[in-house]
């Protein structure tokens, strides 16, 4: 190779990547640090009319939302849907796997398709359509349950029962996607051992300890990682579903945001938030690795 | 065994059955007259099936503009983050450049930020270049795809060496090689990256919902939100709605799901 083609690929390795790069620096990274500059300031209404308007204020943002119960209210429902969600979603989405993995199954790729469904379709569409299957009066889960003779859920006016209906939704919504990478790390696990293992005369139950679950951890790992980042990020569910309501039940982290910077126009307060949610986001990640790194 | 056999087949059958079940019911909702769904026991099929529904959304609330604009959004973005997704993940998987495996070290580690942290600064930042309220401010985040660019790459990775040498002897520049090698093997990749874009676009919400304040402007899921802020009591209308937006990407999904399920696998366990 001459120094010349030398030349040329690394003009042309930088010719190829640099819109691309250029794009995610415009409106990715600017935009992502400039958020913490953002929330330093008392960015509002009269700020977007005219910027002389723009002050710094140092952490004001920050110990105002502290004092803003309506931001406590939305940290603890979110924290709500990361400690019920988490749990649900992976054993939904582990339940799942390892019925499509089965080796008694039939027709499997039909049954695998019919469950990763949820997962592409529209979420405003799909949580229209949740919005009514919960109805108290005319909704089919009610109906469903009335058939096992329980008393009709008001699931999306209840404040007590607001929180799971959602939850109930997400869940049926994601599943699909963690299964189909379950059954990724499922499939790692050779069928020559659990042979053996049943010959050795070990239960379902024992099998699944000692054989499939040492195989899987690090999926389950991964899962639950990504089902946090996912629950941080819930909004267009309650937007949907409920208007963060009632009393305020299922105002998550990102509705709060939107409600700050895009109902009041408080850009720098709704900066601060979005600077917590990504600290919660990192902390909660880092700590998984750390507790994974320690159980291997 | 013979009881075995039957008895998961049959689970996986009712478990497949109950998840694709709120599908299937809006469906048949969306066929139903004015207040019929609003009985108890609600009833599973329209009594006598019609099209009315899906004829006032077209008529009465302009249904075609959305469907249209939501068509014309997804495409562009598909189109405008592929030519700038593709040629960077290979110059990141077989070029040679000062700083390449650094910028990409960056590009992975970002790829944990969640892309509403930068909501409001981008907003802002749209709104002094005035492309606030248009169809571009609503494309722009799918130029800066990280994910697009990291699956290329990982694709490329396996692209043989010898193989672009033996092109460059040949004396093909480097654009050439790109388009005349490279470009027909990355074609199940590209069919991949494309749906997942498509897709995304397609189903997005709380960006357009930011950024398109014209109801002109709106794409289908903002539309939809719109109307079922309004027409709570309408659950035929609104399942009809719900028709017309989710259908046509569950239809994409389902006839390119080969390629969908792989691309799934190659990002998120290698990530």
């Amino acid at each position: 190779m001459t120094a010349v083609s030398r030349t040329r690929e690394a003009r042309a390795g930088l010719g190829m990547s640099a819109p691309a790069l250029t794009a995610i620096v415009i409106f990715f990274v600017i935009p992502a640090v400039a958020s913490l500059l953002l929330s330093f300031t008392d960015f509002d209404i009269y700020a977007l009319a005219d910027l002389s308007n723009l002050r710094f204020v140092g952490f004001q943002n920050y110990a105002r939302l502290v004092e803003n119960p309506l931001f406590w209210k939305a940290m603890g429902n979110t924290l709500w849907f990361v400690l019920l969600g988490v749990p649900f979603v992976v054993g939904l989405s582990l339940f799942a796997a390892m019925l499509v993995n089965s080796r008694w199954l039939k027709w499997r790729p039909v049954w695998r398709v019919a469950l990763f469904a949820p997962y592409v379709t529209t979420l405003v569409a799909t949580a229209v359509v949740w919005r009514y299957l919960l109805h108290t009066r005319y909704g089919l889960v009610n109906y469903l349950l009335s058939l096992f003779g329980i008393a009709p859920v008001d699931w999306l006016g209840d404040p007590h029962a607001s929180l799971p209906a959602i939850l109930i939704f997400v869940g049926w919504k994601t599943f699909g996607y963690n299964m189909i990478i379950f059954l990724a790390a499922l499939q790692t696990v050779p069928r020559e051992l659990e042979e053996a293992a049943r010959i050795d005369g070990a239960g379902w139950w024992t099998r699944l300890r000692h054989v499939t679950s040492p195989a899987i951890a690090p999926t389950v790992l991964l899962v639950s990682v990504l089902t946090v980042a996912a629950m941080f990020q819930l909004f267009a569910e309650p937007y949907v579903m409920t208007q963060g309501g009632p009393a305020q039940s299922t105002v998550t982290i990102l509705y709060f945001m939107y409600e700050e910077g895009f109902k009041w126009w408080n850009l720098g307060s709704g900066a601060a938030v979005a600077f917590l949610l990504f600290l919660c986001i990192l902390a909660v990640t880092l700590v998984q690795l750390r507790l994974a790194r320690k159980a291997v | 065994m013979r009881v075995n056999r039957w008895t998961v087949t049959l689970l996986a059958a009712f478990v497949a059955l109950l998840t694709i079940a709120p599908l299937l019911w809006m469906v048949s909702v969306s066929f139903m007259a004015r207040g019929e769904a609003s009985q108890f026991p609600p009833p599973l099929l329209p009594d006598s099936p019609t099209l009315d529904n899906y004829r006032m959304l077209f008529g009465t609330f302009g249904v075609g503009r959305f469907l249209a604009n939501s068509v014309l959004v997804s495409t562009l973005a598909t189109v405008l983050a592929l030519l700038f997704t593709v040629p960077a993940g290979y110059a990141f998987a077989t070029l040679r450049f000062k700083g390449r495996d650094a910028t990409f070290r960056l590009l992975v580690a970002a790829l944990v930020v969640p892309g509403q942290i930068g909501m409001l600064p981008l907003f802002l930042e749209l709104k002094a270049m005035g492309l606030v309220n248009s169809y571009a401010g609503a494309l722009v985040p799918w130029l800066a795809g990280i994910f697009g660019i990291f699956l290329v790459r990982q694709y490329c990775l396996s692209i043989p060496d010898e193989m672009l040498e033996a092109a460059r002897i040949d004396g093909a520049s480097e654009g050439q090689i790109l388009r005349r090698v490279v470009l027909p093997i990355l074609t199940p990749i590209i069919v991949t990256l494309a749906l997942f874009v498509f897709l995304s676009s397609w189903n997005d919400f709380m960006w357009p919902l930011i950024i398109l304040a014209d109801q002109q402007l709106y794409t289908l899921p903002v539309a939809l939100a719109a109307m079922s802020r309004e027409h709570v009591q309408d659950n035929e209308l609104m399942m009809a709605g719900a028709v017309i937006t989710t259908l046509p990407v569950l239809i994409l999904f389902l006839a390119l799901q080969r390629f969908y399920l792989s691309g799934l696998l190659t990002g998120s366990v290698k990530g």
